[in-house]
């Protein structure tokens, strides 16, 4: 039954981790077709000529501004958002949670086409001015909000409301207990948010293509260039981003392991 | 303090002024930048379809930019469809956009592009007399055309040992399952209407049925309706017959000794342009006017295509190009092969709304799979009823 299992498991990694795999190699071959199945010697010449490519490196400058301010703006706005529901009775709280919830199962095409009619409904009414940057990063905050809410709502049920309380109890002003004592308890799930909005963010296309106007982001850079051929300098870039991605998981769960072991030592002390 | 920090902005502003790509400063060592206008142009152009400055090639907005002062914003997109969603759909204001030959008689139609002011593009007069006037633009006021090109047939000299002149080898039974064709409606209705002996741009229901029932004959043999996935298949020896556009042969052939690339002579093929025009109701008209004019400055349009790998329609271009690319026939057909092309015109609404459900057809296999494809899907849905039905009066009579 063991050895069932651990194939299983190796089977599903596979299957999960083949095609990174394969972009990851293909990013190194060493092609003038810009070949995405044969192999012809290793080499760094896609990340060279990536490093030249403005138009990539422009498209991808966009996408991380964007990302950057929609996470943070939808992290303070869920943030605040989720503390004023879990204040709410029972009946209100459950209500303004459907409506929440309801623009994540909302199939994206839907949401990027209504968002592109109201924004250019407004942009006409400001004299034709044409759609970009801003409509882009208010459409992902837009998407990004309810992902957020719902990672902090747990967060704020396990709470001890007490908590905050005892806090004004001894003498905290209400903004410091909401800092002091709030904050650090619910900060987990901040931060669960604000990776979520970030990844959303950086990988959407569809509302993206319906709200950019003349802005472009990667996702719309990779998609145009199906007519000819996807360069390779794509899988650099992937590559590139999944390593650091990576490394950034990586840093995250050491210091979180660091920190359970500080606390552990911390209650064996007491 | 103030001078030094002056005289330092002043030395950097020099470096990054005086250092554009090896191409341009070769050419005019002495030419200084012009200073900024504070004007942005937004252009729209085709995926990988201009020189970017990427391994010494010549960056045509940066060279832009440094001449005139006029800033690009540049963007693209993938079909002649997506380009025109977004301009009918507003909110995006271009400056420059460039569809290719079908599109822009559509665009004239809906008066979705501006009439250009020629004074402004003295460039003009390097285009060569036969691109003028095309059939889609007959008077020549709304377009300058930027690259073009012919449809053939990629092969694999391996396999196809046979002279490959005409389209009726991709109905041939020998190559069954290595056959490619294009995903996309009128291309392949096209090469069914040439072997018929029908014009691209029939207005005549039967004869695009015709061509249906042509294409549907050969669906069991096709491996594959695919665009830029060919580029793999082909040089994987996966397939060995695709039709595709010229100017992506080059690096095909090039990289692999034994793809070939033939233009069927026999029936004539499609003759494609993409050209340059401006949407109506464009913010900086005059600064669009002197890109196009930019684009048509041959030594800037040989680089460019030089890059890209279609054909320039400037011959004045042409001589500035290596000799091996300019008597390609791949390249630069022959005038009989061009006489004997077509060109893609905008087709009525009715008629495109009949490609479509006939493209359809093609590619699912008519109304009659479809049913059966909705019987099975149905029956499948009836069984997952029954089966939550059984599950519950199960666990009702448990409780009893």
């Amino acid at each position: 039954m063991k050895t069932i299992s651990r194939i299983y498991s190796a089977v599903l990694f596979l299957f999960l981790y083949a095609p990174i795999f394969v972009l990851i190699v293909f990013s190194f071959n060493n092609s003038t077709t810009m070949s995405r199945s044969v192999w012809s010697g290793f080499s760094f010449k896609w990340y060279a000529q990536l490093m030249q490519d403005g138009m990539l490196l422009n498209a991808l400058r966009n996408t991380l501004v964007i990302a950057v301010i929609a996470a943070v703006v939808s992290t303070v706005l869920g943030t605040a958002a989720a503390i004023g529901i879990n204040g709410m009775n029972k009946w209100m709280k459950r209500m303004v949670m459907n409506v929440t919830n309801l623009p994540m199962v909302n199939p994206e095409i839907v949401t990027g086409v209504s968002l592109m009619l109201l924004f250019v409904f407004f942009a006409k009414g400001m004299g034709n001015v044409s759609l970009g940057m801003f409509s882009l990063i208010l459409a992902h905050i837009t998407f990004c909000l309810p992902y957020v809410i719902l990672s902090v709502m747990p967060k704020l049920r396990q709470m001890d409301s007490h908590l905050y309380e005892a806090a004004q109890d001894l003498g905290c002003s209400p903004v410091l207990a909401f800092f002091k004592v709030v904050l650090p308890e619910i900060m987990p799930g901040i931060v669960t948010g604000m990776i979520m909005a970030f990844t959303l963010s950086i990988d959407d296309f569809v509302i993206s293509y319906f709200t950019s106007g003349t802005t472009q982001t990667l996702p719309i850079f990779i998609y145009s260039m199906t007519r000819k051929r996807i360069s390779p300098e794509i899988n650099a870039l992937s590559t590139l981003l999944f390593g650091t991605i990576m490394v950034l998981l990586i840093i995250v769960n050491l210091r979180q392991s660091k920190d359970k072991k500080a606390e552990e030592n911390l209650i064996e002390e007491a | 303090m103030k001078k030094t920090i002056a005289a330092l902005a002043a030395a950097v502003l020099l470096a990054t002024t005086v250092s554009p790509s090896a191409f341009a400063s070769s050419e005019e060592p002495e030419q200084p930048a012009a200073p900024k206008t504070g004007v942005t142009i937004n252009v729209y152009n085709w995926g990988e379809y201009i020189s970017n400055g990427v391994d010494d090639t010549l960056d045509i907005n940066k060279e832009f930019t440094r001449r005139t002062g006029i800033d690009v914003n540049y963007t693209t997109f993938d079909t002649n469809e997506s380009l025109y969603s977004k301009l009918a759909n507003g909110g995006a204001n271009y400056d420059i956009i460039i569809p290719s030959d079908y599109m822009i008689s559509k665009l004239i139609d809906e008066k979705m592009i501006e009439k250009l002011d020629f004074s402004n593009i003295p460039n003009f007069q390097y285009i060569d007399e036969q691109f003028r006037n095309p059939k889609y633009d007959p008077k020549n006021e709304y377009s300058v055309p930027y690259t073009w090109g012919v449809v053939g047939i990629f092969y694999n000299k391996k396999y196809v040992k046979e002279p490959v002149d005409s389209w009726k080898i991709l109905w041939d039974k020998k190559y069954a399952g290595k056959i490619l064709m294009f995903d996309n409606p009128r291309d392949s209705f096209g090469i069914a209407q040439k072997i018929l002996g029908y014009s691209y741009n029939s207005m005549n229901v039967e004869e695009w049925e015709n061509a249906a029932k042509l294409l549907k004959e050969q669906k069991p043999l096709v491996q594959a309706y695919v665009m830029d996935q060919i580029f793999d298949k082909m040089s994987s020896g996966d397939a060995w017959l695709a039709p595709y556009y010229a100017g992506d042969a080059a690096t095909l052939v090039e990289d692999n000794p034994d793809i070939g690339f033939a233009i069927p002579t026999k029936e004539g093929t499609n003759f494609f342009v993409d050209a340059v025009c401006i949407p109506t109701g464009a913010q900086h008209k005059k600064e669009a006017e002197a890109y196009i004019n930019f684009l048509c400055d041959p030594e800037i349009a040989a680089a460019n295509v030089d890059y890209i790998g279609y054909s320039t329609p400037e011959s004045a271009a042409k001589e500035l190009l290596p000799e091996e690319t300019v008597n390609n026939p791949i390249f630069y057909p022959s005038k009989e092969i061009l006489n004997k092309s077509e060109t893609f015109v905008n087709l009525p609404e009715d008629t495109n709304l009949l490609l479509d459900t006939l493209w359809a057809e093609v590619k699912m296999g008519g109304p009659g799979q479809t049913a059966t494809l909705v019987a099975v899907l149905l029956g499948f849905l009836l069984l997952y009823i029954g089966i939550v039905v059984y599950k519950k009066m199960k666990a009702k009579r448990e409780l009893q």
